[in-house]
């Protein structure tokens, strides 16, 4: 009997601000679209979204082994630079541990899911993290139904909540969306040409092949996930599988938008949320090909929470200015301020202060009991030193104490709000805060730990924390 | 704590100090050698007669930054640095080593030339890091005082920025005096009030001024001083503390002191003999990189008493005719703040002040007066307290 597989845990993360189709089309006097989309801040990226959703995932799966990191987006960081590793630090996934990034197409999340699928089954357990931050051409069809956003899965034979089932796939050459290297935005075929040949059949074909190998008919499907670019892709395969409407899974067009390689996997989860034992999803994604999973949630489902669901970061928000997005996502270039440009982090440092610069850990005086952060040799309230044990922060709430809004520090997002804030069973730190309105900010209010891209010097992204307010 | 001092076993016998402002057309070398030949000008001494110096600055290294400039003929040049208390450093070396016998007439020189940079607001680099230090600037920093102490002691944000306010004014009323200082305008308190923010709730005018300058000092001991002038004044007290930097890593600290200036001050008293701060000291040059710090300092040093020192402002305790005047000579606020130089220029209104050479400013009969140095920020920094007298 095959070992079964699934997934044993997951995690999502929308990013804060929106941005409302109605103020692109006012910016730039075209018709206007409803809803909004999600946008990356000015200190987010694909890698950074990814902790966040893998830093959720994992804690939800406690005691999890995990042996493989999979890293799935089309707007990677670096060009050349293990971007999973990166990830990995922020999670602080063990050693010695395989690990990949998976990317060129918007396939590459239902990618590194199937390969995770197929890990599990070879006794290894993998975690897939999906996430994009694209840059789509001002005034074009991307850009309004594109989104920012991140899905993570912990997949393994243990504990599994939701089982793969089958799984099939389709891989066929054709051109529809295209990006060579140091290009920042993707070109597109006319649309009518992939639709017809491409899209509908290879989707249809791979979730036929998908339920034959399940032996399991449309109509036993719960809900029916299909990240297609072209809505209309959607409805002819909907009509081909006689699906009814309420199987269709919301695809997030009005409230996220389209999320590039993490898409199909937001909507998992999205899905999973609600989700009952015996239910059974078909999770379908078209891109050079198409791949099909089909999954059934299990009895251990029912005792399984996410308490950060998709919904519930969809519903915590604040609007971004069309003006701004364009700068944060450097479009529209601006003039510099008259401020040294930053220096490059230095790798030495970086590798010697990796479990606090990434992975947020601190230390904590065993002479005294006293936590502190960064970590500490020698302690700030007894003076012991080397008497310290590694202490965790980045998932402990804090307050702020006091605060400024820093106007002359350079920002894509001006003014800078520092805040020092003190953790609730102690430690206090100097930091950033972000994802907030600068004039609400006050002594006492609540936050959490995120994890940004500071900025990016001599070619290097220089990752670290800020606080943002409980989400 | 065994810190001795050297009361009463140096004296100060000349001093110089260079207009502060925005000097395009001077280079480093240039303010040097201005400070420099008007201290051994007020001295009556050669440039040969001085056996040793301490240069401060921030902006370059090494004692060559001096020696070569004034061609010193192959003495002793020592670059000292801490911050923006560097100035206080250089004077306070320069004391230690005339009263240690290992020389007998020193020089303590500081200068900084900020306008050569290009840059918006004081900029320190940082060695070679692992990106986790941050980018706050000076008035960020400086700025997280306010909002804590506002709420300790019940100011609402509006009377709060009327203090900050009336600090400011004080100052600019005070450097409107002074012929050497950067900003020679009174500057009405609304102006001040709704001035552009640079750090909320700082505005520009809560903020000391990026500045060229220098100052120096020719320190002899004690015994010695009546060889050089009839009114020398002497270091009563001297004291450092560099903190361990609690402030932004322990709960403890409330952003409403500075622990480093009141155990430096603690220090300085001691060593002084004061007992009573703000009856005893005649005069005070302090810190007021931006106004919540010289509120702040009111308290940690003792003039005021804590969560009063906001009404003593209101009531101009500290104005120029008040009982207390701090900051007579305009402070960084409107004299400007060129790093290496502060700490001295401090010291120079102090030996104005006692030798009765302040002209508009002239405090009547100040006995001892007290210069107060900072460098780093709120939670983290060095403090330097001096007290001189007659």
């Amino acid at each position: 009997m095959p070992l079964m597989v699934g997934i044993v845990s997951y995690g999502s993360y929308v990013p804060f601000r929106r941005l409302k189709r109605a103020a692109i089309a006012q910016t730039l006097g075209i018709p206007a679209g409803k809803g909004e989309r999600a946008v990356a801040s000015f200190d987010e990226d694909s890698v950074s979204m990814a902790v966040e959703a893998t830093r959720d995932t994992l804690r939800t799966a406690a005691g999890a082994n995990i042996g493989a990191l999979l890293f799935a987006t089309t707007t990677p960081p670096y060009a050349e630079k293990l971007n999973a590793a990166i990830v990995g630090a922020a999670g602080r996934l063990p050693l010695e541990i395989r690990a990949a990034d998976l990317t060129g197409s918007v396939r590459a999340g239902m990618s590194a899911l199937l390969q995770a699928g197929d890990a599990a089954r070879g006794g290894t357990t993998a975690l897939v993290a999906m996430a994009d931050c694209r840059l789509a051409a001002p005034e074009g069809k991307s850009e309004q139904s594109g989104g920012d956003g991140a899905a993570a899965f912990v997949v393994g034979s243990e504990g599994v909540i939701a089982e793969i089932e089958a799984t099939a796939s389709v891989t066929r050459e054709y051109l529809d969306t295209w990006r060579m290297p140091g290009e920042r935005f993707a070109h597109g075929w006319e649309e009518r040409f992939a639709l017809t040949q491409a899209q509908a059949p290879l989707l249809g074909k791979a979730i036929q092949n998908v339920l034959a190998h399940a032996e399991v008919a449309p109509s036993a499907l719960t809900k029916v996930i299909l990240d297609v670019p072209n809505p209309r892709a959607v409805d002819e395969v909907a009509r081909a599988m006689k699906l009814e409407p309420a199987q269709l899974a919301d695809p997030l067009a009005l409230t996220v938008g389209q999320t590039g390689a993490a898409h199909a996997g937001l909507l998992l989860a999205n899905v999973l949320s609600a989700a009952k034992p015996g239910d059974r999803v078909l999770v379908a994604v078209v891109a050079d090909g198409a791949d099909a999973l089909l999954l059934r949630v299990t009895d251990a489902a029912a005792a399984y929470r996410q308490p950060r669901s998709v919904g519930r970061l969809i519903e915590s928000k604040g609007d971004v200015a069309y003006a701004s997005y364009l700068k944060w996502r450097e479009i529209l270039p601006t003039e510099p301020p008259r401020r040294p440009d930053p220096e490059r982090p230095a790798g030495p440092p970086m590798f010697r202060s990796q479990t606090w610069k990434f992975g947020f850990v601190g230390s904590r005086c065993t002479a005294c009991g006293t936590p502190q952060l960064p970590p500490q040799r020698v302690c700030v309230h007894c003076g012991a030193r080397d008497e310290t044990e590694p202490y965790p922060f980045a998932d402990r709430r804090a307050k702020i104490a006091t605060f400024t809004l820093d106007r002359l520090a350079f920002s894509l997002n001006p003014p800078t709000v520092n805040v020092v804030v003190d953790y609730d069973g102690g430690g206090r730190f100097l930091c950033e805060m972000t994802d907030c309105e600068p004039e609400k900010v006050a002594i006492g209010d609540e936050v959490e730990m995120t994890f940004r891209r500071m900025y990016t010097a001599g070619g290097v992204h220089n990752y670290f924390w800020k606080v943002r307010p409980k989400r | 704590m065994a810190s001795n001092g050297i009361k009463d076993r140096v004296a100060i016998v000349g001093m110089g100090c260079t207009q502060f402002g925005e000097h395009w057309d001077k280079g480093p070398d240039d303010l040097l050698i201005d400070a420099a030949y008007q201290a051994y000008e007020s001295a009556g001494i050669d440039r040969k007669d001085v056996d040793a110096y301490w240069l401060g600055t921030m902006g370059q290294l090494s004692g060559l930054t001096l020696s070569i400039p004034l061609k010193i003929p192959y003495k002793p040049v020592t670059h000292v640095e801490n911050y923006c208390a560097t100035g206080s450093e250089a004077l306070r070396q320069a004391c230690y080593a005339v009263a240690s016998g290992a020389y007998d007439i020193a020089m303590a020189i500081g200068v900084e030339k900020l306008k050569d940079s290009g840059f918006s607001g004081l900029v320190v680099s940082d060695p070679p890091n692992d990106g986790t230090l941050g980018n706050m600037t000076a008035p960020a920093s400086f700025s997280l005082l306010a909002p804590a102490y506002f709420k300790k002691y019940g100011l609402d944000p509006d009377k709060g920025k009327d203090v900050l306010s009336r600090i400011a004014w004080k100052n600019h009323r005070n450097g409107a005096k002074n012929p050497k200082a950067q900003f020679r305008k009174e500057v009405p308190l609304e102006q001040i009030k709704a001035s552009p923010k640079v750090a909320d709730p700082l505005g520009i005018m809560d903020c000391s001024g990026v500045s060229d300058g220098s100052a120096a000092a020719i320190v002899v001991r004690a015994e010695d001083a009546h060889k050089f002038t009839r009114d020398p004044i002497f270091i009563k007290a001297l004291s450092f503390v560099a903190g361990p930097g609690e402030g932004p890593l322990a709960q403890d600290y409330d952003f409403t002191t500075f622990r480093e200036v009141v155990a430096s001050a603690e220090d300085a008293y001691h060593q002084a003999g004061v007992t009573d701060p703000r009856t005893q000291i005649s005069m005070a040059e302090v810190h007021d990189c931006f106004t919540p710090t010289e509120l702040v300092l009111y308290e940690d040093l003792g003039f005021s008493a804590r969560g009063t020192a906001w009404k003593d402002v209101l009531d101009g305790f500290f104005d120029l005719e008040g009982s207390l005047p701090v900051n007579p000579d305009g402070g960084l606020k409107s004299f400007g703040h060129p790093i290496g130089a502060s700490g001295l220029r401090m010291m120079y209104e102090m030996w104005l002040q006692l030798r009765g050479e302040a002209g508009p400013r002239q405090i009547k009969d100040p006995t001892l007066g007290l210069t107060h140095n900072l460098g780093g920020m709120p939670g983290r920094c060095v403090s330097f307290v001096s007290i001189v007298g007659r």
